[in-house]
């Protein structure tokens, strides 16, 4: 069994905060989904409140992007890590509901209606920052692996692999596994 | 045209579970090309929208169209596949072999901030809100949201004075 460090304390003094936060971030994920607010998510439940190991985090991460689906379900299970059942559907319904509101809100509100100069400005201005926050993502999980010189190797491959040809990307992390297995990594 | 909740349920299921690495293209060929429900100037209008929106891109497109099915199925996977690590992740094999799929992964999301990095402009005011929010959250570790009351202000300011 993988031991969770949370195992102790009572679960509403998990779930609540987490749930709050997760929420927050939710509404934050503009331009880049979830992946964008990864390293704050890591950030808070690794580092700031030791509920889960690094390690964890990038096998949640890893395990939701090989399974079919949205990969934002990695979040059901880090939330299901830090404090099972609760935890995953707690986290789920912070990250989905709060933009799905707004979402639902905005559609009433406003039919087709172009965006207009602060809109533009809005988007525009927060796109450079989504992409610095998507590759702290990537830097984030590799240092929570083992993080030395193969996985570097292993991950620069990936994205060569995965710029350069058209490969499923599926492929690519089953190669990962493979590596890993006969000890590569 | 009217769909039923039930062929909702059973498009969007598709989808999901054949997206492997994300759903978007899957979605396309699905809703437009397939079952033609949206045409091809609605989808990007509907996209753009749900781009706009925080929160998961595709998910936010699934609200206006149709959500259960985009979650369901593949929850209960994850979940299954959760379980199984929480039984067997400390069997040296099944952690070597996450370590690998976890570098990959960290591969493919580069890829992906490539792919983005491309599509912008080559100026110096994003590429340094680029930097400073890679540098701010990734390397140094800070919590987002002092990094965000930050960058985001800066990153609108100059947009909106047109500085690229």
């Amino acid at each position: 069994m993988v031991n969770s460090p949370s195992a102790d304390a009572p679960v509403w003094s998990i779930v609540g905060p987490l749930s709050a936060h997760f929420a927050m971030l939710s509404l934050m994920a503009i331009g880049g989904g979830v992946v964008m607010v990864a390293p704050e998510m890591q950030r808070y439940v690794v580092d700031a409140h030791h509920w889960i190991s690094a390690e964890q985090f990038s096998a949640a991460y890893a395990i939701a992007q090989a399974a079919p689906g949205p990969n934002l379900l990695f979040v059901t299970l880090v939330g299901w890590q830090v404090a099972g059942w609760a935890g995953a559907a707690v986290a789920t319904l912070a990250i989905l509901l709060p933009p799905a509101a707004l979402t639902i809100a905005m559609m009433r509100l406003s039919t087709n209606r172009a965006p207009g100069r602060f809109g533009r400005a809005v988007g525009k201005g927060l796109a450079p920052i989504s992409v610095g926050l998507v590759f702290a993502t990537g830097w984030i999980l590799l240092r929570g692996g083992s993080g030395d010189w193969s996985a570097v190797a292993v991950a620069l491959l990936a994205a060569f692999m995965v710029l350069r040809t058209t490969i499923n990307p599926v492929w690519m992390i089953a190669a990962g596994a493979a590596a890993g297995v006969m000890g590569l990594i | 045209m009217k769909i039923s909740p039930l062929q909702l349920f059973i498009a969007f299921s598709q989808m999901a579970l054949s997206g492997f690495g994300g759903v978007l293209p899957f979605a396309y060929r699905a809703l437009v090309e397939r079952r033609r429900w949206l045409s091809a100037e609605e989808f990007p209008k509907l996209l753009a929208l749900s781009q706009v929106m925080p929160g998961p891109t595709i998910c936010n497109l699934s609200v206006m169209f149709g959500y259960r099915g985009m979650i369901a199925l593949p929850i209960a996977i994850v979940l299954v596949l959760g379980i199984g690590y929480q039984q067997f992740g400390d069997l040296p094999p099944v952690r070597r072999a996450l370590a690998g799929m976890s570098a990959a992964v960290a591969g493919l999301i580069v890829a992906t901030a490539v792919k983005m990095a491309r599509a912008m402009p080559r100026r110096i005011a994003p590429i340094c809100l680029l930097a400073l929010a890679f540098a701010g959250v990734g390397v140094m570790r800070f919590p987002l949201l002092p990094v965000m009351a930050f960058v985001a202000p800066a990153g609108i300011l100059l947009a909106w004075r047109e500085r690229w």
